[in-house]
């Protein structure tokens, strides 16, 4: 076992450290989280650059114009470019992570030879139509039907957490093509073009009250039979073949996020006046805090052995179920002590009292998103205790 | 990074791991109590064949020449065949007490002097006193002490002991700090074992146990309170290795501090909890003395006193976010 980087690895780490420190400071201030057009700017601009210096698809194969990199150096510049504070994936998420590799695997030359490098130079930005109200997870029960008309499909549906939809140019589209077939072999994936008359989207507001995700609905959207990725009816397995892509690196900065709030949460209670003392003083305080720090730590090598997994088998194992579940806990239990660290200071957004680096407000109620989003933690504890524990499966 | 177990630590556990089955049996363990202090000599023995006391001592000094990270991998084994004996201090004291690495003087610790309890007093060959200043060695037999007729842990006789007096110095402060910090590293990797043994035991009794016409295992509520230990366990090891391979690649000392500390907070936790649910999922007979379950608990609970207890690593935290 080891966790200490290999000489390349170094060299892969100081290139990018030197590049960071160099482009960071340049950039413009973060825009404004209900501003969708300045964000996809911002975000595109940023995929940009990452694409001009050669980190745009780090872990995407070389002849796909990706960078190629190992599991290992993913995992090197994630957590750089998270401890240097660069702008998050935002915008480009779904075409980078998800519809990209999905075309890597199962996409036309045609089809590769036009998206791949609008995703990579930050020109084209993806949204996922997968979930619909009455598809959530149970997925595979998605209802959005697709009817084919000569060379197009016609599409009527509603989806649903269409994150970034309003900012999106294509979108990477379940369809049910066959009512009649068992569930998971009528469904087929397609491109859909977001200009294509038909698509109304709707924001919906989180509790943040940001509108961070949309309903959008599909009334007779006309999508080319060229669009479709794989067979028609074998849509499932193309969206299952993602997955195989997964290192287990989904939440990395999350998760260096979390414990950067620590060691603040930690300077912030040293500050913080309690009583005769400071609320640093509060042993149970403490104790809470060196127990999160505990969990994070422990989740960062989990991360490292998950990533390591996937580097000699191809596949990360059960490490991603594991993780998800246990960080959802944490980041819940990370939002509440940070909340009575902040008392009054927490009535209202954007740190009115100046006390942190960040908006601990916006962490603690986003801790709500984590064991939903991505698999939910009550689906998570199935998939372990069916897949790993081998007791009997429900269905 | 490439943090998964390489093809001899596989080979070490699966190997450990099947020698324990027979020679530390369930049966094998509980009878274990007959012995004198609670220690089967001929399980040590077993222990030191297989290179268990001299894992990490030097191939020229007649060790295994392995490291720390390989020494929680062989702990975890011990911890979840709930192995009795003062294994972690006999390992510790392999280089410096002769016989120890050889399995022929067993070697058992405590902190401080005054009005100590202390595991396994009629068992050990050599008592090691860890304070502030340094480690003394007393010789076992000398020490004079009260047997407390109801120990927590039926595998773990104790005495209550006045005084710890006389001895000779064998290791300065530094010494002593070694001793607490892998001494809490390695508690952690048994209490990794101790629930991944538990969560075993329940899991097994879930795919057996049927009421309301099925098998219980088929419950969401048995699978989401088993889901939780694995992942906890899981969690747990993954910190307990890495802090391992931190000491053996030379991480600055606070590196290695923290990491010690945190996967002890979480391994004791980890266990703590397992153990609970594998008496939980068992249901009445789990709060039996027949089963092994209460063992699982009483034994996590013990070693979460030791080695300055897991209260040592929550300040040891706490200092780290200072």
């Amino acid at each position: 076992m080891r966790l200490r980087l290999t000489d390349d690895e170094v060299v892969f780490r100081d290139a990018l450290r030197a590049w960071l420190a160099n482009t960071l400071p340049a950039l413009p201030p973060a825009p404004d989280p209900n501003d969708w057009t300045a964000r996809r700017a911002y975000d595109t601009a940023w995929q940009r650059r990452l694409f001009d210096a050669g980190y745009a698809g780090i872990s995407w194969p070389a002849e796909y114009g990706g960078r190629g990199a190992t599991p290992s150096e993913e995992l090197v510049f994630l957590e750089e470019l998270e401890r240097a504070g660069a702008p998050y994936v935002g915008c480009n998420f779904v075409g980078t992570l998800h519809a990209g590799p999905t075309l890597i695997a199962e996409g036309t030359p045609e089809q590769q030879a036009y998206h791949l490098p609008g995703i990579l130079k930050g020109e084209h930005v993806w949204c996922q139509g997968f979930s619909e109200p009455e598809a959530g997870s149970d997925l595979a029960g998605l209802r959005t039907r697709a009817v084919r008309d000569g060379d197009h499909y016609v599409i009527t549906g509603q989806k649903i957490w269409t994150s970034t939809a309003q900012a999106a140019d294509y979108c990477e589209l379940l369809v049910r093509t066959d009512p009649d077939a068992p569930k998971h072999r009528g469904i087929t994936w397609l491109i859909m073009p977001m200009n294509t008359a038909g698509i109304d989207v709707r924001p919906l507001r989180t509790i943040i009250g940001v509108s961070e995700f949309n309903e959008m609905f599909l009334d007779e959207v006309r999508v080319p039979v060229a669009n479709r990725v794989g067979d028609e009816n074998d849509g499932w397995r193309v969206a299952m073949v993602t997955f195989a892509f997964e290192r287990g690196t989904a939440w990395v900065s999350d998760l260096l996020q979390s414990q950067q709030i620590i060691a603040d949460l930690a300077g912030l209670a040293r500050k913080v006046t309690r009583r005769s003392g400071t609320a640093w003083d509060d042993a149970a305080l403490r104790r809470d805090l060196a127990e999160l720090a505990a969990e994070f730590d422990g989740l960062w090598a989990l991360t490292k052995r998950t990533v390591s997994q996937a580097a000699r088998t191809g596949s990360p194992g059960i490490g991603g179920s594991v993780f998800k579940l246990q960080f959802a806990g944490a980041r819940l239990r990370l939002g509440q002590v940070a909340m009575r660290l902040l008392d009054r200071a927490g009535l209202a957004f954007d740190d009115p009292l100046g006390l942190t680096t960040g908006d601990m407000v916006k962490e603690r109620l986003f801790a709500h998103a984590v064991g939903i989003a991505a698999g939910t933690s009550q689906i998570q504890r199935n998939i372990l205790a069916e897949r790993v524990l081998g007791l009997p499966k429900e269905r | 990074v490439d943090f998964e177990l390489d093809a001899e630590q596989v080979a070490l556990r699966d190997e450990l791991r099947r020698l324990l089955a027979t020679s530390c049996s369930s049966e094998s363990r509980r009878a274990a109590i007959a012995f004198p202090g609670g220690v089967d000599r001929g399980l040590w023995r077993t222990l030191s064949g297989v290179g268990v006391f001299a894992l990490c001592q030097q191939e020229s000094d007649g060790g295994v020449g392995l490291g720390m990270a390989d020494a929680t991998v062989v702990f975890e084994e011990l911890g979840r065949a709930l192995v009795p004996g003062p294994v972690i201090a006999t390992f510790l004291a392999a280089g410096v007490i002769d016989g120890a690495s050889t399995g022929t003087n067993v070697v058992g610790v405590v902190e401080g002097g005054e009005r100590v309890v202390i595991e396994h007093l009629d068992g050990i060959d050599t008592l090691i006193v860890v304070d502030a200043d340094g480690v003394r060695r007393v010789h076992a037999r000398s020490t004079r002490g009260t047997v407390l007729e109801r120990p927590l842990d039926p595998l773990t006789p104790v005495h209550l002991v006045e005084s710890v007096a006389g001895g000779e110095p064998a290791g300065d402060a530094e010494v002593a700090a070694r001793w607490r910090r892998d001494g809490a590293l390695l508690v952690a990797a048994m209490q990794v074992g101790i629930g991944a043994g538990a969560l075993e035991m329940a899991v097994e009794y879930a795919k057996q146990r049927r009421q309301f016409g099925r098998v219980i295992g088929f419950f969401q509520a048995l699978k989401h309170l088993l889901a939780d230990a694995l992942a906890e366990v899981e969690t747990a090891r993954a910190a307990v290795q890495a802090a391992g391979v931190e000491i053996d690649e030379d991480a600055a000392a606070s590196v290695v501090a923290r990491a010690v500390a945190g996967a002890r907070i979480l391994a004791s936790a980890a266990a703590e909890h397992t153990a609970n649910t594998c008496i939980q999922v068992h249901g009445g007979m789990g709060f039996t003395w027949e089963l092994d379950a209460h063992l699982f608990l009483k034994r996590s609970l013990l070693l979460d006193t030791q080695f300055g207890g897991v209260e040592r690593s929550f300040e040891i935290m706490e200092a780290a976010l200072a």
